[in-house]
């Protein structure tokens, strides 16, 4: 950023302000880093000025939200008007991934960066066209070669699928071992 | 569902049919779409049986796959190879069951359960399958909130980015209309690729923007513009250049990013 930017005489309440703004018109979440970068302003205070933010549509029971997704901030609608929205819209749900996708992305997502022959060593089942749907739908990335018996091609999960999937990071997932217990009782009459 | 049919180890995939019984065989069809894989299908079986996952009848469970697998032909649907393996897997594990055991081994040693590593994956993969109903769970929340659709930006406005197909097409257009101009070559001054390349991103310094257009008319031989042609897509993958086209067909310009 070259520009010259005007000296930091914002108020607090100026810096929600134009945080606000901010978050508004940026197309993806937008991070804390690139907020301060913008603005000029320590990331300390840029971080303080979004949660109040936050505050205040929490507290005047906006319909919007600021919410944390994918390492950033957005500003959306809130869950329970998704009928009115959808109305309006003229949308519905849009396409589930099939039960053969979400599964190679379950796997992908845990294991990753993982290979083509890792994927089917659990689900036991060749996933070729469950991963090209996966990477035209940008749920998952390729993630360079594996440097074994031919090179295969290592795939991971990529910013979108935090995005559609309502993740701030990849660390919000339960541990897999926690679906463990879910298995294994599952079967214990 | 007891069977009480003889065990039934041959298995020919070009003669048997799908035997349809009436009743549960509607539920069947009904289910027999939703299945992800062979693992998943063992284990819907194991469960509609009741079975204990760690000590697995073998026998009954194998011969249950086999009729699912002969109904999805029966009902043509495409039957995966991997379903195919799992057959032969269960088969397998199902005569080691029946083998006696080797006396020669130690009496009272531990001998490896021949199901353990069915079951190993078996559970192995029944974790993942929780976990996509995780994130089938999370996908449905997420979409009942939505965020601002895309505003106007440098990113994404109408002008188009061009794809390699674009320069090409710009690339032949010169290539025909220069054909019938060039004669002959008398001498022949080759410009390297290397030169090429320093000659074009010198201009693309210089005046921030160029014309592909202009850039393939300088070109003197056909030689050249091959040469231009290689350059203009070799400084794309390298350098930080974007290419833009504002019509479709039209000309393509070379920016700086």
């Amino acid at each position: 950023m070259e520009e010259i930017v005007e000296q930091k005489t914002r108020t607090s309440a100026e810096l929600v302000a134009v945080v606000e703004s901010l978050i508004f018109v940026a197309d993806e979440p937008i991070t804390i880093k690139l907020l301060g970068d913008v603005l000029d302003e320590d990331t300390e205070d840029v971080s303080s000025a979004v949660e109040e933010l936050q505050r205040e549509y929490e507290a005047r029971e906006s319909g919007l939200q600021i919410r944390e997704i994918a390492g950033g901030w957005q500003i959306a609608t809130r869950a329970e008007f998704h009928d009115e929205v959808r109305r309006f819209l003229k949308t519905r749900p849009s396409a589930k991934l099939s039960l053969a996708s979400l599964e190679t992305l379950a796997v992908i997502a845990y294991k990753q960066p993982v290979t083509v022959p890792e994927i089917l060593e659990i689900r036991g089942v060749q996933s070729a066209s469950a991963i090209k749907t996966l990477l035209e739908k940008r749920l998952i990335v390729t993630k360079g070669h594996k440097e074994t018996v031919g090179r295969p091609m290592q795939y991971g999960t990529s910013k979108d699928f935090l995005i559609q999937f309502g993740l701030i990071d990849l660390s919000e997932l339960p541990s897999i071992e926690d679906f463990e217990e879910f298995a294994g009782t599952a079967f214990e009459q | 569902m007891e069977q009480q049919q003889p065990e039934q180890f041959t298995f020919d995939f070009q003669t048997e049919h799908a035997q349809i019984v009436p009743g549960p065989a509607d539920e069947i069809k009904l289910k027999l779409g939703e299945f992800a894989g062979p693992l998943d299908l063992l284990l819907f079986l194991i469960k509609q049986e009741q079975a204990n996952i760690f000590d697995i009848p073998i026998a009954r469970i194998t011969d249950e796959y086999l009729r699912y697998i002969r109904l999805m032909k029966g009902l043509d649907i495409a039957l995966a190879a991997d379903f195919v393996v799992m057959t032969a897997t269960l088969i397998e594990i199902k005569s080691k069951m029946l083998l006696p055991r080797d006396p020669a081994e130690a009496e009272g040693e531990e001998i490896d359960d021949p199901r353990k590593e069915l079951v190993d994956r078996l559970l192995e993969y029944e974790k993942f399958k929780a976990a996509s109903q995780m994130l089938y769970e999370r996908a449905t929340v997420e979409q009942a909130i939505f965020s601002r659709g895309r505003i106007e930006s440098d990113e994404n406005n109408a002008e188009i980015n061009a794809s390699v197909f674009d320069i090409l097409t710009v690339f032949q257009k010169i290539v025909a209309r220069r054909k019938d101009e060039i004669k002959m070559e008398i001498h022949r001054e080759e410009v390297s690729l290397a030169e090429m390349i320093r000659n074009l991103k010198k201009r693309i310094v210089e005046s921030a923007e160029v014309s592909l257009n202009l850039f393939f008319e300088e070109m003197q031989t056909r030689r050249e513009l091959v040469t231009a042609f290689v350059a203009v897509l070799e400084i794309v993958r390298t350098e930080s250049v974007r290419l833009i086209q504002k019509v479709t067909f039209g000309d393509i310009i070379l920016r700086k990013v």
